[in-house]
């Protein structure tokens, strides 16, 4: 099935979402559609699924021009969607959830027919290599097995076209390379498929086409042999974007942070990080890869002193805080949160109110109980000039800001005192390349004038880009550390998938790497 | 979610945000701009208003059984009897709130004690009745604003009079600048341990404070109940519950002679500016603010969510606790069950109408009390019941609790959501 937009237009009021957007998907391809967070890609994707109707141009499929007024009937023509946010039902089974909406019944009570359903999707299973427990909960399934249900919902709905929004950006290495494994299976049945993202590396490895969508508009449409990351990157961006952080070698200077033996417990209990020992010295940049869920978060709370530490100890330059954030943060440590708009900022206050949260209790900003408005708005404005934070005004509530702005209201919060150490967890989640750039050449300026910093990430990427030393981190403690030098994708991936250092030595003999490993 | 782009290289600011999002461009800073902010938050309550009135007018109109035999036998004539109908109601209504324009202008010319005293009744009884709403729409409002929902506002009130009563009758001989402050601290005291209650425990148990607050409407209820029949209490040679009265010079006295309009009213502004300043100009306004918003991020920033539920909630009480002081301590000077209608459970509407605003709600609780206050002078002058006032009490509530509705009605186009439509967002979340 050929899919075609043609001439597509989107306004909302005071701006356009998309403008004459064309694009071309032919029978059996993968089509990369590349661009910025707010470049477009979603709307254009709304319109296809039939959740927003276009000002302007049409949707034609093998060459017929449709209309679609909402997902059922854009279903009906054959397209299917994975959105980056599951719609699953998770105490369903694999099979409930699959057939809810296209219910198949049998008798004349209409009772549900999961037998035949099981049946079509084991069947739709073993012919694209989508390997699946059909009697599975869905709520105990990781992950990438998810997604794959989520495929196979579309499949079972016999959709032709298939568009992924996102859909690496929850995956392991491992699971993302699984994924285009089903993804290249799937065309060579003849589907088509729409690959949505904002990873350069993954749409040149796996696209057939590549369009970039910049300001609403189409950049370019290209081929990855044509093409480079280089290119690519400055067809999103609209100017030249330096892809590699530039940084000097570190020069590690005193011990900063030191933990030693840390056991934390979850919300629930358990127990996440266990038994971790850890050191960041001044001037240097510590990465701790892992898999989200392996103890990261309770890690970060700990050192920032939000969560209580069962065994252990943590030391800032010497001293242990406990669980008091202001002499923490008195002791010169920012901590750029992992989620911003549900722990870093207060979405409901404006800009110039997150730049003051970790500091409205002391001088300038407060005298006694009574905050000090102009103090407040002068370093806001000043705050906001420095770090080209994008807002039509200091006063504007901060969930209107972009993610990249929002994140520069944090770094802007946190970097702009005197610092002695930087925790930052999943610093550029769900950020785009300007935005990423400018958020690592944040940190390594800080770094550089002496700062101790602890970078926690998911993205190997980024733990590549910025990390001195490179800490992974499964099931609650260190496994393994590296230098950058010896760090691959393919043995971090392993590293951080569980696998056993030792073992990741036997499959790479040839990198005989010297390593320290902290952990005790 | 906008583009991400360095300013040198944006060259259409119409492009940089292509998704559908609205820029509220040069909006006033919310926790700088008292006023203005307050004045755009009525307007969805005005407009609420508005309609209730109209649909009011409907009701008027419908229910009057002579005008029904009209419609089919002279429609135009009709017309007309259901048009001087309405008005003559609504005038009654406004007449008995706010007083006939004729003699307020009168008496303020002649300067006549007597003109004077009569013109000016109907607002000092709209005075009256709004001055208890102030204070427990302040209470419910500051709550709100830590996310949490005090429907104990009755209760805190409750308790607040009895320590008020109690403070007014058994002190004797002290000169009415130390008596009456005691009096009200102690009203204020007693709330705040109603209020301190359910904030310790939500604090330390995460118990919600909806069902406390509400259960502690009953004990105290039932506590005023027993105290009256206590001989510390209760008035020497009467069985009934009613308490001592109090000393005079604990009393909240009319500010005017001859008007039954007392100082509470001034203490129930005053208590409105320190809660404003409170919430929007202070530290801990801040903490209360941001707890109330987003909890994590408060957490994270290392403000203690345990203090600030604490904190709120027995200011809350203490405010609530007000409210029956300034009853109690006005007219008999004497407690007795029952003596407040449900002006805890107003101050939810009241501050829900207010927009959880100081200033919204000592707005909202003048409509409230001028409704009230002029509901029985509409129904003696027109016959009109005063159920029609309940009526439009309860059309304005729904009007404010659906802003979606008014605006459809009146193609607003929708501001983004902020913390003024809190109360959509449920329960004390």
């Amino acid at each position: 099935m050929k899919l075609e937009l043609r001439g597509i237009t989107k306004r909302f009021p005071g701006v356009v979402a998309n403008r004459d957007v064309d694009l071309v998907v032919q029978p059996g391809e993968i089509h990369g559609l590349l661009g910025e967070n707010g470049a477009g890609k979603t709307t254009l994707m709304n319109i296809l699924y039939g959740l927003y109707q276009p000002d302007e141009g049409e949707i034609l499929i093998d060459d017929a021009p449709v209309s679609f007024d909402g997902p059922g009937d854009a279903i009906d023509a054959g397209i299917g969607m994975v959105h980056q946010h599951f719609m699953l039902v998770p105490v369903f089974t694999v099979t409930e959830n699959v057939m809810l909406g296209v219910e198949e019944t049998s008798g004349p009570l209409g009772a549900l027919d999961r037998d035949a359903a099981r049946r079509r999707i084991v069947e739709i299973s073993e012919r694209h290599g989508l390997r699946i427990d059909p009697d599975a909960v869905v709520e105990d399934l990781p992950v990438g097995v998810r997604q794959r249900v989520e495929i196979v919902k579309t499949l079972y709905r016999q959709s032709n076209v298939l568009v992924l929004d996102e859909p690496s950006a929850v995956l392991t290495p491992q699971e993302t390379e699984e994924l285009f494994g089903i993804m290249r299976s799937l065309v060579e049945g003849g589907t088509s498929i729409v690959f949505i993202t904002h990873k350069l590396n993954e749409v040149l490895e796996i696209a057939d086409r590549i369009t970039v969508l910049h300001h609403g508009q189409v950049a370019g449409t290209t081929t990855p042999d044509a093409t480079t990351r280089e290119d690519l990157a400055a067809m999103m961006v609209g100017r030249q974007v330096d892809l590699v952080v530039d940084k000097d070698p570190a020069t590690p200077g005193d011990p900063v942070l030191e933990v030693r033996d840390l056991v934390v417990r979850d919300e629930r209990g358990h127990t996440s990080v266990n038994g971790l020992s850890l050191t960041v010295r001044a001037g240097e940049i510590l990465a701790i890869a892992g898999v989200q869920g392996n103890g990261q978060s309770e890690l970060v709370e700990a050192i920032a002193g939000l969560r209580d530490i069962e065994r252990g100890e943590i030391l800032i330059d010497g001293h242990a805080y406990g669980t008091d954030p202001r002499a923490i943060y008195a002791a010169g440590v920012a901590h750029v949160p992992e989620d911003r708009m549900e722990e870093g900022l207060v979405g409901d206050f404006t800009v110039a109110d997150n730049l003051i949260l970790t500091s409205y209790w002391h001088p300038p900003y407060s005298k006694g109980m009574q905050l000090d408005g102009d103090a407040i708005v002068a370093s806001a404005n000043d705050l906001v000039e420095q770090f080209d934070v994008r807002t039509p005004s200091i006063f504007n509530p901060v969930s209107n800001l972009s993610g990249g702005n929002q994140q520069k209201v944090i770094a802007a919060r946190e970097f702009s005192r005197p610092l002695r150490l930087i925790i930052a967890a999943q610093p550029t989640r769900g950020l785009d390349v300007g935005s990423i750039e400018y958020i690592h050449g944040r940190i390594v300026e800080k770094r550089d004038e002496g700062t101790a910093v602890l970078i926690v990430a998911t993205e190997i990427e980024e733990v590549l880009a910025l990390g001195d030393r490179i800490a992974v981190m499964f099931q609650g403690r260190i496994v393994d550390t590296l230098d950058p030098s010896e760090a691959t994708s393919e043995r971090l991936g392993l590293l951080m998938g569980g696998a056993h250092p030792e073992d990741v030595d036997v499959e790479e003999a040839e990198l005989a790497p010297a390593r320290t490993v902290t952990d005790g | 979610m906008g583009d991400e782009v360095e300013r040198k290289d944006a060259p259409e600011p119409e492009d940089e945000r292509p998704l559908p999002e609205e820029q509220p461009v040069g909006e006033p800073p919310r926790q700088r701009s008292g006023i203005l902010g307050a004045l755009r938050g009525l307007v969805l309550p005005l407009l609420a208003l508005f309609t209730a009135l109209v649909v009011g007018a409907f009701i008027i109109i419908l229910t009057d059984f002579e005008l029904m035999g009209l419609w089919a036998s002279d429609p135009v004539a009709a017309l007309a009897a259901s048009w001087s109908s309405v008005t003559a109601t609504y005038g009654a209504l406004l007449r008995g709130s706010i007083g006939d324009p004729g003699a307020l202008i009168g008496a303020i010319v002649t300067l006549d004690g007597d003109a004077f005293r009569r013109a000016f009744i109907p607002l000092s009884e709209t005075i009256i009745s709004a001055t208890p709403l102030v204070f427990t729409g302040l209470s419910v409002a500051l709550a709100f604003r830590v996310g949490l929902f005090n429907i104990g506002a009755e209760g805190q009130l409750y308790l607040g009079g009895l320590l008020a009563v109690i403070v007014g009758f058994s002190l004797t001989g002290l000169p009415f600048f130390i008596h009456l402050p005691l009096a009200l601290a102690a009203g204020f005291a007693g709330g705040a341990l109603w209020g301190f209650i359910p904030g310790l425990l939500k604090a330390r148990t995460g118990a919600h404070e909806v069902i406390v607050t509400i259960m502690l409407n009953f004990v105290a209820y039932n506590l005023i109940n027993w105290a009256l029949k206590t001989p510390l209490v209760q008035r020497e040679g009467r069985s009934d519950p009613i308490s001592k009265i109090i000393e005079p010079s604990a009393a909240l006295v009319p500010i005017f002679e001859g008007l039954r309009a007392h100082w509470g009213i001034v203490i129930a502004l005053l208590a409105a500016v320190a809660v404003w300043w409170l919430l929007f100009r202070s530290t801990k306004g801040f903490e209360f603010r941001a707890v109330g918003f987003n909890p994590r991020a408060a957490r994270y920033a290392g403000m203690s969510i345990a203090w600030s539920t604490v904190m709120s909630m027995v200011i809350a009480g203490g405010l609530a606790g007000l409210a029956g002081t300034a009853v109690i301590l006005s007219g008999s000077g004497t407690l007795s069950p029952g003596f407040s209608p449900g002006f805890g459970f107003d101050g939810i509407v009241v501050a829900l109408v207010g927009n959880t605003r100081p200033l919204g709600v000592v707005a909202a609780a003048f409509l409230f009390g001028a409704l009230r206050a002029g509901a029985t002078p509409m129904q003696s002058a027109t016959g009109t019941p005063l159920d029609l006032v309940v009526v439009i009490q309860a059309l304005v509530i729904l009007f404010v609790a659906a802003p979606a509705l008014v605006r459809a009605i009146y193609r607003i186009r929708a501001e983004r959501v902020t913390g003024s439509e809190v109360f959509a967002k449920g329960w004390g979340s």
